[in-house]
């Protein structure tokens, strides 16, 4: 059984006033991020301080969006509008893994679609669904600029080359 | 290309003679820095190739506002994977060569703007910039000639339609990443409505060399036309994929995938096609590449039937079926489309259907020229450059392999039961 991770932000429209909370070490982090730019335009911050939501939280939460808003001075709706557009902020919690499968040309004619079926069965899930221990997701996504390794993938930000089903298992192993 | 081991500390880009450009420049009018990057013929690496030298000529020096100095890091690009080593490797070269172009323009602050997979590069940068600070290369008035200059990193999250440059700023300044109206160009209104240079990685990293050797002595590694030097990212069906620095001109294409690369990565299939400046040019069939004296340069590659681009060198054996890798790039497109506009939200979207139909069995003899219909109407009528880049892959595709589309569509109409006599 697997559960399917559904990225549409409509899914979060039960929407709640709750307003999440950060540790001082989290939020002095955030402030750094606001001195890269002119003092009058912090929203600037808005996609950096969205990463650090997301990895406090897990994913881009509606009680993270409402703390953005406050920290930034902007409407909730403004971070929604720019949190929805990037692929790359889950809008709903994901597993401790998140797998990226590159999909893109170099990789498909390298080998991806082996990849996949492997990893796949492997977790028992289909692309776009997450194990039910909460350990793993696995998306396909486009080109990472990893052609000349192809095939290849992320696991969080951090780069798989060069895969065979061989280095797969032993990466995936390594996955606590 | 000669990678320096440890390469990305101060220390040793300095033994090798780093920032010693940044030190003639800011020595130099700023004009005539402007006027060496255009001696160069230096042009755009991002994809474009439009004349650097130029583009920084059109920011206003009269403008009372504060001028920015933007490089494009998303490198999204299909088949494109240089600005990665170069950020890997050489993250001083890109931190010297944006410092010059903020004396070259009277600009005090820069950003890196990386896509947002690429967080390892970015962590890479700011570690160079925090040494390049701490030892006075960035900062206050840098090499005692009272200019000042800072550089931070800024993080996209996820899409491809950020590398075009306005969408990139909008994406800097914390909303989504939609396209601008040209004009007005960013040189005179881009980041924060103020005059901005958006250059890549490679275009950037160039500059100290200019600077060093003198513009018109790195236009001569290359061509008159095509100046320097071009980093190719090579990936497919090839013994040496990677990245490769060849000088502009360099003759020939059919040597480089087949000698330099290796040759193909089995030696009993033969090279079908090549998609040579990432996936937004026209793809070649063999025909167009072997025996035919390519020179991998703007105008060698124009002739030849497609473009530079990002570089990004693409190679397909036989066994790849045309219509599999363009619907491969179709949906690409189609995911990346940022959907303002309509010929190219809805015509990607079109294109993805009519390949999904003809690659389950059910295409339909006027299915091709359906998708060359669909294709014309996408291109030249989008509001950016992605509409184009998703209509060429599929006309030249339909143009130089009219018999994988013919074979679909003639066997899927016979496993349907119809007859057909595919007329394309
Ligand atoms: C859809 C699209 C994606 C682009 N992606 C990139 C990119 O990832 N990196 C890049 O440098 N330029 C990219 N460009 C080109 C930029 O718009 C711009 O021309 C370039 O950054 C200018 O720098 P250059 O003159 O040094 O090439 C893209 C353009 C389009 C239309
Ligand atoms: S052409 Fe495509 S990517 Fe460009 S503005 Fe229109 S919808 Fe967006
Ligand atoms: S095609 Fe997979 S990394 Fe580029």
């Amino acid at each position: 059984m697997a559960t399917a991770t559904p990225t549409s932000f409509t899914d979060q429209v039960a929407v709640s006033d709750e307003v999440a909370e950060f540790s001082p070490a989290v939020v002095e982090e955030m402030r750094s991020h606001l001195t890269k730019y002119p003092a009058d335009r912090t929203r600037s911050a808005l996609i950096p301080l969205l990463f650090v939501i997301q990895r406090e939280r897990g994913w881009v939460d509606n009680a993270g969006v409402n703390f953005l808003a406050k920290f930034l001075d902007l409407e909730v709706t403004d971070v929604w509008e720019t949190a929805t557009f990037y692929t790359m902020f889950n809008l709903r919690p994901v597993g401790r893994h998140h797998i990226q499968i590159c999909k893109t040309l170099s990789c498909r004619i390298m080998g991806e679609p082996e990849i996949t079926d492997h990893i796949c069965s492997k977790l028992g899930i289909h692309p776009g669904e997450t194990t039910e221990d909460g350990r793993f997701t696995v998306t396909m996504v486009e080109c990472l600029g990893s052609c000349g390794t192809a095939p290849m993938m992320q696991i969080g930000f951090d780069y798989y080359e060069n895969l065979t089903k061989e280095s797969v298992d032993k990466i995936l192993e390594d996955c606590n | 290309m000669v990678f320096v081991e440890n390469g990305h500390r101060l220390s040793v880009y300095r033994d090798h003679g780093g920032y010693k450009s940044l030190q003639k420049a800011v020595g130099m009018a700023p004009a005539d820095v402007i006027e060496e990057v255009k001696a160069s013929a230096l042009r755009g690496r991002g994809g474009a190739g439009f004349p650097t030298g130029m583009k920084w000529s059109f920011v206003p020096k009269d403008s009372p506002k504060a001028k920015y100095v933007v490089c494009n890091a998303d490198e999204s690009e299909p088949g494109s994977f240089k600005d990665r080593y170069l950020m890997e490797r050489d993250p001083h070269a890109l931190i010297e060569g944006m410092t010059i172009a903020g004396w070259a323009l009277g600009s005090n602050t820069g950003y890196v703007y990386g896509r947002g997979e690429y967080r390892y590069l970015l962590d890479i940068m700011d570690v160079a910039i925090a040494e390049a600070r701490e030892a006075g290369m960035l900062g206050k008035n840098i090499f005692g000639s009272g200019f000042d200059y800072d550089l931070h990193t800024h993080t996209g999250a996820g899409a491809y339609i950020c590398g075009e440059e306005t969408a990139l700023l909008s994406s800097l300044e914390g909303y989504r990443g939609h396209p601008r109206m040209k004009p007005p160009f960013p040189a005179v209104e881009g980041l924060y409505a103020s005059p901005t240079v958006v250059n890549n990685v490679e275009t950037f990293t160039s500059v100290p060399q200019i600077i060093e050797m003198g513009g018109i002595a790195w236009r001569d590694l290359g061509t008159e036309k095509s100046g320097g030097t071009k980093l190719w990212s090579i990936s497919g069906h090839v013994k040496k994929p990677g990245v490769y620095e060849l000088p502009m001109g360099y003759a020939d294409m059919e040597k480089f995938i087949m000698e330099d690369c290796g040759g193909m990565l089995r030696d009993d299939k033969k090279l079908k096609a090549v998609i040579p400046g990432g996936s937004s040019v026209y793809v070649m069939n063999a025909g167009q590449i072997i025996g035919q004296n390519v020179t991998l340069d703007y105008e060698g590659l124009v002739a030849a039937g497609s473009s530079l681009g990002t570089g990004g060198m693409i190679v397909m054996d036989e066994t790849v079926d045309i219509v599999e890798s363009t619907k491969n790039l179709s949906e690409f497109y189609k995911h990346e489309s940022c959907g303002w506009c309509t010929p190219c939200r809805e015509g990607t979207d079109w294109l993805v259907k009519i390949f999904d139909r003809i690659t389950s069995g059910g295409g339909r003899p006027e299915d091709v020229q359906l998708m060359l219909d669909i294709a014309d109407n996408i291109e030249g009528k989008s509001f950016c450059p992605l509409g184009d880049a998703a209509a060429w892959p599929v006309q030249s595709a339909i143009k130089q392999f009219p018999d994988d589309f013919k074979k679909w569509i003639v066997n899927g109409a016979a496993s349907n039961g119809h007859v057909v006599e595919a007329n394309m």
